[in-house]
């Protein structure tokens, strides 16, 4: 037993991918709280953070811009490795399984499974609508030059994507959390090679050379 | 200002608790505005500015009597001026000569409060006027989204909206909004909502007799009726004076405004809850489960 568990490390992020992806967190919170101040009555009070209700709306689109941003680097760099595949199939039948904890179930993935890629293309969807829209209602540069029913949609579908990118967000957090030995592949760049051959045997494979 | 305090407030935008409402005796209220008795004098323009104390920027000529062309953060109210044909008012005669006050309507069931974010920004008093509390407007638009009139302008110098108060504070203390008060035809006029719908049915039917086949009074029902009424020669195509024919709070800003926010807010919860709750039962992947298989 164990005796495969050698304690070595191997690298799942380059330093650049995780400060852009810790400044995408960071606009994320800032963007994500202050839209929220608007969008429900109780939770006006997060404009508090901002400084008032005006600053809020000043600041949160800036906020948006630079969260879009840091993704389109991000993404520019992992869209590849999120290609869903015909492999994925597989998986996303197993998903129940996966949810009870019956990890033996699952079919072996590479980098990322059927679940990041799903919660990748939902934060690239719902990012794009966000940013055309909130451009069309951006007071008070970009709003003027719309009538005022695209504005409605826009405002309508702003929020929709708003609350997916959040849904998408909790799901993203909840699985690093609760597959043990992910955040450190953000925090430190590295997983360990048990964490590795458990949950991304191909990818496992791929960057030891099966070794 | 912060609000009325002589006045009870029934609605206050993004409030999800009870206003101050314990008055029970103030009557609704509403202006009537007599298409038929307007000569476009423009005298409440003035007055509006006067009371108010608004100087809009000296616009320029575009060719018709429009002045200025639309409202704006600084013209509250705007005389419209249109001509019609017989042909586009189906009714015998000649050329007409249309003009129309244009401004807030007062709607019982005001979009732009139910649009706006920011907590008192938008109020409605007991007595059917809707008001901006301008210190609470955080500028974002939405108002401009919620109305079904087109009548909230947001000033480049505050990002604020403004719009007609129908002298709200002037009404508070037993006085006649200025534009009525100033009316050289008495063609505005001002009481309890009842009494201005019954006058203006009498007014319609008068112009009824007089050949006006579709004169009626514009209240409608779209957003509950309004706190500002017109009599018109052609309610049957209010189009012709520019107004919407059937208004109501735009369904895109329902949804946004209404059934989409607990659901949201639902969904956002949900989504930590069955996190928590998934973490308790199942229990976190570990990092050496493989291990066994393996071994």
């Amino acid at each position: 037993m164990a005796s495969r568990s050698n304690g070595r490390m191997l690298r799942r992020y380059e330093d650049r991918d995780r400060m852009n992806h810790w400044f995408i967190v960071l606009m994320f919170l800032l963007a994500g709280l202050s839209g929220l101040a608007f969008f429900h009555p109780s939770l006006y009070f997060l404009s508090n953070l901002f400084g008032g209700g005006p600053w809020a709306r000043i600041l949160h689109p800036f906020m948006g811009v630079l969260m879009v941003l840091g993704f389109i680097g991000l993404a520019a760099r992992l869209w590849r490795a999120n290609v869903v595949t015909a492999e994925d199939r597989e998986w996303r039948r197993h998903m129940g399984d996966m949810l009870k904890g019956n990890k033996a179930a699952m079919p072996p993935v590479g980098k990322y499974n059927y679940g990041q890629k799903l919660v990748f293309w939902t934060m690239v969807a719902s990012l794009l609508v966000l940013l055309v829209t909130g451009f069309v209602f951006w007071r008070p540069w970009f709003a003027p030059y719309f009538p005022v029913d695209v504005l409605r949609i826009a405002a309508l579908l702003h929020s929709v994507s708003a609350v997916l990118l959040i849904v998408a967000t909790i799901v993203h957090v909840y699985a690093a959390i609760w597959v043990h030995g992910t955040t450190r592949a953000m925090t430190r760049g590295t997983v360990s090679e048990d964490w590795a051959r458990a949950n991304h045997p191909l990818w496992h494979k791929e960057v030891t050379g099966g070794r | 200002m912060a609000s009325m305090q002589s006045l009870d407030v029934v609605a206050r935008s993004a409030t999800t608790t009870p206003s101050p409402q314990v008055r029970t005796n103030a009557p609704q209220l509403a202006k009537l505005i007599d298409e038929s008795k307007c000569i476009g004098c423009k005298a409440c323009q003035v007055a509006c500015m006067n009371w108010n104390d608004l100087r809009d920027e000296v616009g320029s000529n575009i060719g018709v009597y429009d002045n200025p062309v639309d409202l704006t953060p600084s013209s509250w109210t705007v005389m419209k001026f249109f001509e019609v044909t017989p042909e586009q008012t189906g009714s015998q005669g000649g050329l007409e000569w249309l003009i129309r006050k244009d401004g807030c309507m007062h709607c019982e069931d005001p979009g732009c409060l139910k649009a706006c974010p920011s907590p008192g920004a938008i109020v409605k008093y007991e007595n059917g006027i809707v008001d901006f509390i301008s210190e609470n407007c955080i500028g974002c638009g939405y108002c401009v989204k919620g109305c079904p009139f087109d009548v909230p302008r947001i000033s480049a110098k505050d990002n604020k909206a403004y719009k007609c108060t129908l002298c709200s504070d002037r009404v508070a203390v037993g006085r006649e909004p200025a534009c009525v008060k100033t009316c050289p035809t008495g063609a505005i006029s001002f009481g309890t909502k009842d009494s201005m719908v019954a006058y203006g049915e009498k007014r319609s039917g008068e112009l009824r007799e007089r050949g006006f086949q579709q004169a009626g009074l514009y209240n409608p029902a779209g957003v509950g009726g309004t706190h500002v009424m017109y009599v018109l020669k052609h309610a049957d195509k209010p189009g012709l004076v520019g107004l919407p024919k059937d208004p109501s709070v735009s369904p895109m800003v329902s949804l946004w405004k209404g059934v989409a926010k607990p659901l949201a807010l639902a969904a956002m919860l949900g989504a930590v809850v069955a996190g928590f709750f998934h973490y308790m039962k199942v229990g976190p992947v570990e990092e050496k489960s493989s291990e066994k298989e393996e071994a």
